[in-house]
């Protein structure tokens, strides 16, 4: 310290002692490249939502009870009775999302300006780690929250768990405390999720950090302009020191606006959305519920759902280890060379392919086409149209559609489930026999309800289903339409002509 | 920082012969003094290794304790086996023989009793066999449902559509003097034999 005065002195002798205020000074004032623009602010933002993250979440351990039998309550009542309590909630689960959002975005800019290669390899290598350990906060801080999807969720991982070949019933009891989901597993979560993982997290942040300040801060990537270790630290720092500028105030400016932004832009998203959940009672008694993992994890549940069974166990053992270790990897598989994304075409079309993936895959998930829609049979009434008309025969059929909960899976009318077609205009598509052994055998993703419907029950429905085609003339099948029940009558006698157009009256009168 | 570890290994070994962790050490020189410089690393590092054995028994122990507690299955009994009615299949609440003071509401847990006749029962956790949902019985097309991924069983908890590997986790069941009761506890995994 250079200066005189008290504050000089002051610093001079702490400086003297720690030996920090130089640490500090070099942080702060180190020139970094003056090409580091708004590229560059990303970082900055997860480290801020992270400490926005440390001070909500010391404060939510002050108010949350860490026990199976008290912690919904206990969420209750920071929510209702906590003056602002609610806010510290959504802050926390907010900043959760933001955080993860800006790290994303933050790894995707080094990974498609090529700066994880030499020399800030360990850098990276950190970050893959940090990311890792950032998505291990997010799952156990949903774990947190307590309700009926932290609960059900818990019996997913231990699901996956279990399915570790040979120590998967002994790993699972380790991870649950005990050999159910029981007070033990919060206990153990909620360890990971206070101690355990932020611990990592801030060690990790300063290792992250300290390779930063030792690697530099890297300048936009030049067509080029590759990477050769042989001559790059000599040159980059020759550059540096020519044309560089000192992080604070220079870069840092960006950095401050952007924060500042995001800041207000989480308070806003807070106070308007409020926090997330609690949802309901995390009681393994109540099973009327369709657990879903948040928008984060929203791709796995819909990976979880789309891999084929055989290979199932296989990848999701070894799919994310691997993933992880090849992201890790990649500043040693690919430590020199071009650094623009101009001339690193491979590595832009491996960026959008995960990208529109896991977009795809979120959106899937978000939708879930493959799950049935449990109350559909009880809450979706039949559309008139589909009724008006029918026969006794085929009426007592559209009952049996309810009846028998095919709705939680086919729609008709564009309401019911999605895992089975709708059946709008099925007729158009399978004749009498064939709706007959589609019911009967199932097959496909169809349960066999051949033990579950009567021969008269399977006959009514197949005879309403009949009558489903969309308003298209249903294909002519000589053997099959005699034995249509109720397709033998007189076409005028088929009563949905009445009131429709003339041209759907005639459709339906070439019959 | 230094060239010199595997040179130094050596004498380390022969200074503190049992304790593996001194190879290639930092600050091994102070073991190749020998002497009383010698006896005092062996003695620290031996030490230190004893006591960091024994402050691992209950860490790993408490860690790990969980999964070596022995088998957690208890008999639980759902009350007169001639009280389910026969062709029937319902959802009965159980409370958890293990359980500890904050388990709260996680402590009842509640699994599908089919009644075939007053002899003959199947007992079905409401787990999924898949990734563990809680499935639904309907009991008009006699189907389970998954509401996660879709998986389906029978009435019989044969595994009917969807991604689960195999049919609905069962309970072993009894009956004792009348009275009904399943061996229950542990969480049913695909690990289970039945």
């Amino acid at each position: 310290m250079k200066s005189s005065g008290v504050i000089g002195r002051t610093l001079g002798w702490v400086d003297d002692r720690t030996g920090l205020v130089a640490v500090t000074e070099h942080a702060m004032f180190h020139k970094v490249p003056r090409s580091a623009k708004w590229w560059y602010v990303f970082g900055s933002a997860t480290l801020m939502f992270f400490i926005v993250q440390l001070v909500t979440g010391v404060l939510l351990t002050t108010l949350f009870v860490p026990s199976a039998a008290e912690a919904y309550q206990s969420l209750v009542y920071i929510d209702e009775k906590i003056p602002m309590g609610w806010m510290l909630r959504a802050l926390h689960g907010w900043s959760s999302n933001a955080m993860c959002i800006m790290m994303l975005i933050h790894m995707t800019q080094i990974f498609l300006h090529g700066t994880y290669k030499y020399p800030r390899e360990l850098t990276w290598v950190a970050g893959v780690a940090l990311c890792v350990t950032t998505l291990g906060l997010a799952f156990t801080g949903q774990i947190m929250r307590w309700d009926a999807n932290a609960y059900w969720g818990l019996g997913i991982g231990a699901a996956i768990v279990d399915r570790v070949p040979l120590i998967g019933n002994w790993l699972r009891s380790v991870v649950l405390g005990g050999p159910d989901i029981s007070g033990a597993t919060l206990s153990r979560f909620f360890a990971l999720h206070v101690f355990i993982l932020p611990g990592t997290a801030i060690g990790l942040i300063g290792l992250h950090l300290i390779l930063v300040l030792k690697g530099g801060i890297s300048e936009m990537p030049k067509v080029g302009q590759p990477v050769e270790p042989e001559t790059y630290r000599e040159e980059y720092e020759g550059r540096v020191k020519k044309t560089g500028v000192p992080f604070f105030p220079d870069a840092a400016r960006r950095d401050m606006v952007f924060c500042g932004a995001a800041l207000i832009g989480l308070i806003g998203l807070a106070a308007w959305y409020g926090p997330f959940g609690p949802g309901p009672l995390p009681s393994p008694t109540i099973i009327e519920v369709a657990p879903r993992p948040d928008g984060l994890f929203l791709w796995l549940f819909a990976v979880l759902a789309l891999l084929p069974p055989d290979t199932e166990t296989f990848l999701i053992l070894v799919g994310p280890p691997v993933g992880i270790a090849f992201l890790a990897a990649l500043p040693f598989i690919s430590p020199r060379g071009e650094r623009a994304p101009s001339r690193r075409p491979i590595s832009v079309i491996i960026l959008c392919i995960i990208v529109t993936a896991l977009a795809v895959l979120t959106w899937l998930g978000e939708t879930s086409p493959w799950s049935p829609v449990m109350k559909a049979w009880t809450s979706i009434p039949t559309p008139v149209e589909y009724v008006r008309g029918r026969s006794p025969l085929e009426l007592q059929g559209a009952i049996q559609l309810q009846y028998a909960q095919c709705r939680n899976c086919h729609s008709i009318g564009g309401e019911g489930g999605e895992r089975g077609p709708a059946l709008d205009d099925v007729a158009t598509r399978l004749n009498w026999d064939q709706l007959v052994r589609q019911i009967q055998q199932g097959g496909g993703n169809m349960p066999a309800y051949g033990k579950n419907l009567s021969s008269a029950e399977t006959e009514a429905l197949v005879a309403f289903l009949s009558t489903l085609d969309g308003g298209h003339l249903p294909a002519r099948i000589p053997g099959a339409m005699e034995r249509q029940p109720g397709r033998d009558q007189s076409p005028t006698a088929d009563p949905r002509a009445e009131g429709e157009s003339d041209a759907d009256a005639d459709t339906v009168a070439a019959r | 920082m230094s060239e010199r570890p595997s040179e130094e290994s050596t004498g380390v070994d022969s200074a503190s012969a049992n304790s593996s962790e001194a190879d290639g050490c930092e600050g091994c020189e102070a073991a190749k003094g020998g002497g009383r410089r010698g006896f005092l690393f062996a003695a620290g590092t031996t030490l230190l290794t004893v006591g960091g054995g024994l402050a691992a028994v209950p860490i790993v122990g408490v860690a790990i304790g969980p999964a070596e507690a022995g088998d957690p299955n208890r008999w639980i009994s759902l009350g007169k086996a001639t009280d389910f009615k026969i062709g029937e299949t319902v959802l009965v609440k159980f409370t958890n023989p293990w359980d500890s003071p904050t388990d709260g509401d996680t402590n009842e847990n509640v699994c599908y009793v089919r009644c075939i006749d007053h002899a003959t029962f199947q007992v079905f956790a409401v787990t999924c066999a898949h990734l563990g949902c809680p499935v639904e019985w309907f009991a008009q097309s006699r189907l389970f449902m998954c509401p996660c991924h879709g998986g389906v069983y029978y009435e019989d908890g044969a595994r009917a559509s969807g991604p689960p590997p195999r049919g609905l986790y069962e309970y072993v069941w009894r009956v004792e003097d009348g009275s009904f009761e399943i061996l229950g506890g542990r969480l049913p995994g695909l690990q289970e034999s039945t």
